[in-house]
């Protein structure tokens, strides 16, 4: 890569994470996270999809009628909110305000363990009443394996805020390095997004197509 | 050779080898340096190319004669699963992936890729996918159920051996591999081209492998949540794909179609990339149609997302699925077809000179046709009720992955090679090997048509002497052992030539792209000046000025420097070993799933441990 | 160099063509259909093929003219540096998409018109169960089971229902018709009307572990009056010898009525009902044995029954350890079924 050599106008900005000599203006890394999403929506995608498939074959009970929707609302409201503490941190380093970027990334990562915590116990109240990953309820199954990787890709994401945190307190992260919470923040919200989705296709649109139990496929 | 016009020089002439370059092992090990990562995928990709040839060659032994015992029944099973996965996953892909490496940085005029470590990253975990697939040799017999691995037979109970868990997780850390990779060069050739060059500028070759890392980007997800779901069922209980549990075997062959079909594009867009650089070449004139023959390998790569069940076409998909995709499918033909078109124009009226590259690229098209013929064949759902899962598929798919990427990858080699080693391979020795491959190939495939309408099925490891098929494919054996021997030659040429062959300096060719405007071997840092590109040939405008091109300027189609930087001041990124290590993390995790549980357990630390330390490594 | 390489292609199609044309037509050559569901396919798969050649004689030849008409050789002249013409473009984007219609057309017709059966008065309904690697065929509504030879009138429709007992089979008499999947938990479907009697040919066409490539079946197209024989022969057997039978074929009954036999096979009249392993009532009367594999004659009988996994790898049928002459005994036996 060029070394960046000051130049005699000081306004513009040559840090590579600005973009600076880059064909699209844009950091690589940013891109990278931007491609990565699009990948990642195929990958939600086919999950989702798989999900429709599968969501009528419910021998035995249909787990519908465990599903709580108000519950499942207040910790979707949760994870909104965090991404709403991911902008504001975002906003904080920008200027920079680092103290208050790791206060609002310190919430965000609370709210999204809430949401995680929320569901482990959701999940821990269905596994009791019978509904499993494995066997023959193909619902349950499909069920699991979405909204288990879309915690696992909370878990990530909690863990990077976290580790940027840490940064913070050993390194500093400065205004111009504000780059990484954004890339962060941009993971965060997909995460996010893809929440919304689910949820609106399991919960809402699932719930109210399915009857009451089914004869499975 | 014709009179080449002095090229301009981006970098210094070091002699017949550039300045003395580290050659140790630990160097090759950390190295991030984009020419070297190629070699190493290139190296190990023939490799792996031979393994695969010699899975062939017993499955084709096998079936020289009627009732033959050569192999048992299960080893054949086992023989024809990893030839397939082999040449696709372990040879031809990254055999492409090899040539995206040498080549994309130096044809945008680039110092290295996006992301240096994780392209170095990309090697190494296709190095523990392909030790993880081809682990069954070993121990516990590989993978057996074909390479499309359909539901049921899959499943824990039908096989109830390792194979088919070397099979989920072999191919899952290849895909991590190949979208690592993909990622890396959709940033790279978005963010990283020479000022000037435009998207409309940039070599077909280029527009190939941004196509071919879209549709990788795209697709793999698909095959990793098959894949998690297949292992899911096999070591957890679930009913993903299994009948008697409720669930679809038909399910995994969508999903798996979904991403076959975009995969069999990713194998032959870079080979058509090649193609069209090495056409133009040796014609001495552009491609025919540059904005078309781009707009078609979009067009190609955005319908390869909808006609996967023509894969399906027997399988009861009903008359309206059925119809909808044999459509879908002949669309795909005209884009395919108008490349074809746009090569022979390139050709016409040029000034054609018959290198060993040059018979490759044009022997593709030739037999490329056939392939695509063939196809279309396919792409009608009664006829294919015929031809399905016989050796008529089978001569399809080796005239369009064999005569189609094979022989586009060979001709890229030949191509390539100088400016990678800095010797051309001898021309004599090229000459033999094309005849004995081109020869071979068609003795090979050909018959298999016959066998196909003659009703002989894929994958069965005898057949009857009574059924009269016992011609054809002898021929076909013989076929193969032809191509044998142009491959032994072919080795030896490059093991000949890396030493000895004549010396190449940057532009042997007399080509148009910006790589030839470099020494061969490039240094480190490729251009000490970022060249400043005006049109799509920049190499040759400057050659031959630009009153020879589309576009002309009052300038010079290559202005000066960027910045005015010279070979002393450029930074390269440093080796590291992170990379490798994080490699390393994925193996563990795959082998402890596979044999030991807490070994996974430690292998999620290492892996974690390996992403930190890359994430916070000093840039130096 | 490259005008040989022309040549040798030339010669090659030549010789596919003539060859297709001339071939005998064996019992399993498709392209000399033998019933009218065939007949169909055959008249479009010609349809693509002609059109396939002539494009191919096109685009092969003027890439044949190119590569010879334009050698540099010994030259060093700079050609016209042509970046494209767009007319030809559109010239060569619109011939393809005619040609490709061309195909589209009688190809969307033909499956709607050869997906579902026909509706006709009487059809013949078999129902076909692949399993791991024979092929079971019920006559649901003439309550008839047999395996592996597949029996039907020539003149009348067979509807079949295509279904599986283990994995991912496919089932296909290539003179006949296509061949569809059979999917455990579904059914698929095929229907032919075979032109006139005689034996064709079937093979198991999608992977389905060890023995696949042994996985092969007959079927045996009769005239109405062998027809009508062939089922009132079914629906009167009995797998008891009569009393004045020769004693090797009564002590064969002993045996297998009373051996290892039961597990798994069914034999109408006694007291084998098992349905693990293929129907063997009037066994005598078929002439392959093995899912199509071998002659059913003494010889082979005795390799199979002294040996099964020998005759047949990964044979669900276990070595019973018979001795010579217990094996000619049930060998007898089960050629007297008839």
């Amino acid at each position: 890569m060029t070394a960046s050599h000051a130049t005699a106008t000081t306004h513009v900005d040559t840090s590579p994470d600005s973009g600076y000599g880059t064909t699209l203006r844009i950091s690589h890394r940013k891109l990278l996270m931007w491609a990565f999403l699009a990948s990642d929506c195929m990958f939600f995608g086919t999950l989702i999809a798989n999900f429709i498939t599968y969501f009528t074959r419910n021998e035995g009970t249909s787990p519908f009628t465990f599903l709580d929707i108000p519950y499942t609302s207040v910790s979707a409201f949760v994870l909104l909110m965090s991404s709403l503490t991911m902008v504001i941190a975002l906003a904080c380093i920008q200027r920079g305000d680092e103290i208050g970027m790791r206060i609002w990334l310190v919430a965000t990562a609370l709210l999204g363990s809430v949401f995680l915590g929320g569901q482990y116990f959701e999940f821990t109240e269905f596994y009791h009443k019978g509904m499993q990953l494995t066997g023959v309820n193909l619902f349950s199954s499909a069920f699991f394996t979405l909204t288990g990787t879309h915690g696992l890709h909370v878990t990530v994401g909690v863990i990077w805020l976290l580790s940027l945190v840490v940064v913070s307190f050993t390194k500093g992260i400065k205004s111009s390095e504000s780059l990484n919470v954004e890339i962060a923040g941009l993971y965060w919200h997909f995460v996010d997004v893809v929440w919304i989705i689910i949820f609106a296709a399991v919960y809402l649109v699932g719930n109210t197509m399915t009857a009451p139990p089914l004869r499975g496929g | 050779m014709a009179a080449i016009a002095s090229a301009p020089h981006f970098a210094q002439e070091h002699g017949g080898h550039a300045k003395e370059h580290d050659n140790s092992l630990w160097s090759w090990v950390t190295t991030v340096d984009h020419k070297r990562i190629g070699i190493l995928y290139g190296v190990s990709s023939f490799l792996f190319f031979l393994l695969g040839g010699i899975e062939a060659s017993l499955i084709r032994t096998q079936l020289i004669v009627p009732n033959n015992r050569l192999v048992d029944p299960d080893t054949f099973n086992q023989l024809t699963t990893m030839h397939a996965l082999t040449m696709v996953f372990l040879a031809l892909m990254p055999l492409t992936a090899a040539f995206f490496n040498i080549a994309v940085p130096l044809m945008i005029g680039a110092r290295d890729v996006a992301f240096p470590r994780l392209n170095a990253f990309s090697y190494w975990t296709f190095l523990v996918g392909a030790l993880i697939l081809n682990f069954g040799w070993i121990y516990g017999g590989s993978p057996d159920s074909g390479w499309f691995a359909y539901a049921n037979i899959t499943s824990r109970q039908y096989s109830p051996g390792p194979g088919m868990d070397y099979y989920t997780l072999g191919l899952q850390v290849l895909g991590v591999a190949s979208m690592a990779a993909a990622l890396n060069f959709i940033v790279t050739i978005l963010n990283m081209r020479a000022p000037g060059m435009t998207l409309m500028r940039m070599p077909v070759f280029v527009w190939m492998t941004l196509v071919t890392s879209i549709l990788i980007v795209l697709a793999f997800p698909v095959i990793t949540v098959a894949l998690i779901f297949l292992a899911l069922d096999r070591m957890v209980g679930t009913s993903f794909f299994n009948p008697t549990g409720g669930g679809d075997p038909i399910l995994w062959q969508h999903l798996f179609w979904i991403f076959g079909h975009p995969e069999v594009y990713i194998l032959i867009l870079p080979a058509m990339g090649v193609v069209s650089e090495i056409l133009p070449t040796f014609s001495r004139k552009p491609l025919f149609g540059y904005h078309f023959v781009v707009y078609s390998g979009v067009a190609i790569g955005f319908l390869a997302f909808g006609v996967w069940s023509h894969h399906m076409f027997a399988t009861g998909l009903g008359p309206i699925a059925d119809s909808g995709f044999a459509l879908a499918t002949m669309l795909i033909a005209i884009p395919t077809g108008v490349k074809i078109f746009n090569w022979i124009g390139t050709l016409w009226d040029g000034a054609i000179r018959f290198t060993t590259a040059m018979l490759f690229a044009t022997a593709f098209i030739a037999v490329f046709i056939v392939g695509g013929l063939s196809g279309v064949m396919h792409a009608s759902p009664p006829a294919v009720l015929q031809q399905s899962a016989t050796y008529f598929i089978v001569a399809h798919i080796h005239y369009v992955l064999f005569g189609g990427t094979i022989f586009g990858l060979f001709g890229g080699i030949y191509y390539w090679f100088p400016k990678v080693s800095g010797r051309l391979l001898s021309e004599s020795a090229g000459k033999v090997h094309f005849w004995l491959t081109m020869v071979g190939m068609n003795i090979a495939f050909f018959p298999m048509h016959f066998l196909g309408l003659d009703g002989m099925p894929r994958r069965i490891y005898t057949y009857g002497a009574d059924m009269g098929w016992s011609f054809w494919n002898l021929v076909s054996t013989l076929g193969v052992y032809l191509i044998i021997v142009g491959t032994l030659i072919f080795i030896g040429n490059i093991v000949w030539s890396v030493r000895s062959g004549v010396v190449a300096f940057s532009d042997p060719w007399d080509a148009a792209t910006l790589e030839w405007s470099i020494p061969s071997p490039p240094p480190e840092h490729n251009f000490d000046r970022i060249p400043v590109v005006a049109s799509a040939r920049p190499l040759w405008d400057w050659k031959y000025g630009a009153a020879h091109s589309h576009e002309s300027h009052a300038h010079a189609p290559i202005a000066g420097a960027q910045h005015g930087d010279d070979g002393e001041h450029i930074h390269m990124p440093n080796p590291s070993y992170w990379p490798l290590v994080t490699a390393v993390g994925l193996a563990v995790i795959a082998f402890g799933i596979l044999f030991w549980i807490p070994m996974a357990i430690f292998g999620v630390f290492l892996l974690f441990f390996g992403i930190n330390s890359w994430a916070f490594e000093p840039a130096g | 160099m490259k005008g040989r390489h022309a040549i040798g292609v030339a010669a090659t199609l030549l010789f596919t063509l003539l060859t297709a044309c001339d071939a005998p037509g064996p019992m399993w050559f498709w392209m000399r259909p033998e019933s009218n569901f065939a007949r169909i396919l055959q008249d479009l798969f010609t349809q693509i093929v002609v059109l396939a050649v002539v494009v191919f004689v096109i685009v092969e030849g003027a890439l044949l003219w190119a590569i010879l008409r334009f050698r540099a050789g010994s030259s060093t002249r700079m050609p016209t540096q042509t970046h494209g013409n767009t007319r030809m473009e559109i010239a060569w984007t619109i011939a393809p998409t005619l040609v490709l219609v061309a195909i589209a057309v009688p190809t969307v017709r033909t499956v709607f018109e050869t997906y579902n059966p026909p509706k006709v008065a009487n059809p013949i309904r078999i129902v076909a169960v692949g399993h791991q690697w024979w092929w079971e065929f019920q006559y649901p509504d003439l309550n008839i089971i047999t395996a592996n030879e597949i029996v039907f009138p020539a003149g009348q429709q067979v509807n079949l229902e295509i279904k599986s007992a283990d994995v991912v089979h496919a089932f296909w008499i290539p003179k006949l018709g296509g061949k569809r999947d059979a999917i455990p938990m579904r059914t698929n479907v095929l229907w032919w009307t075979a032109d006139q009697p005689g034996t064709y040919y079937g093979q198991c066409t999608q992977l389905c572990g060890t023995s696949h490539a042994n996985m092969r079946l007959r079927a045996i197209v009769k005239t109405d009056a062998e027809w009508q024989a062939w089922l009132s022969a079914m629906g009167s057997a009995t797998g008891v010898p009569p009393s004045r039978a020769p004693e090797n074929v009564q002590r064969g009954y002993q045996l297998v009525s009373t051996g290892a036999c039961i597990g798994c096979h069914a034999i109408k009249g006694t007291s084998l009902v098992a349905r693990a392993g293929p129907d063997l009532t009037r066994f005598g009367d078929r002439i392959t044995l093995g899912s199509g594999l071998y002659p059913n004659d003494e010889a082979h009988l005795i390799a199979w029954l002294r040996d099964p996994q020998g005759s047949k790898p990964g044979n669900k049928m276990p070595n019973l350890g018979l001795s010579d002459e217990d094996a000619a005994a049930i060998a007898a036996y089960l050629h007297s079924l008839k």
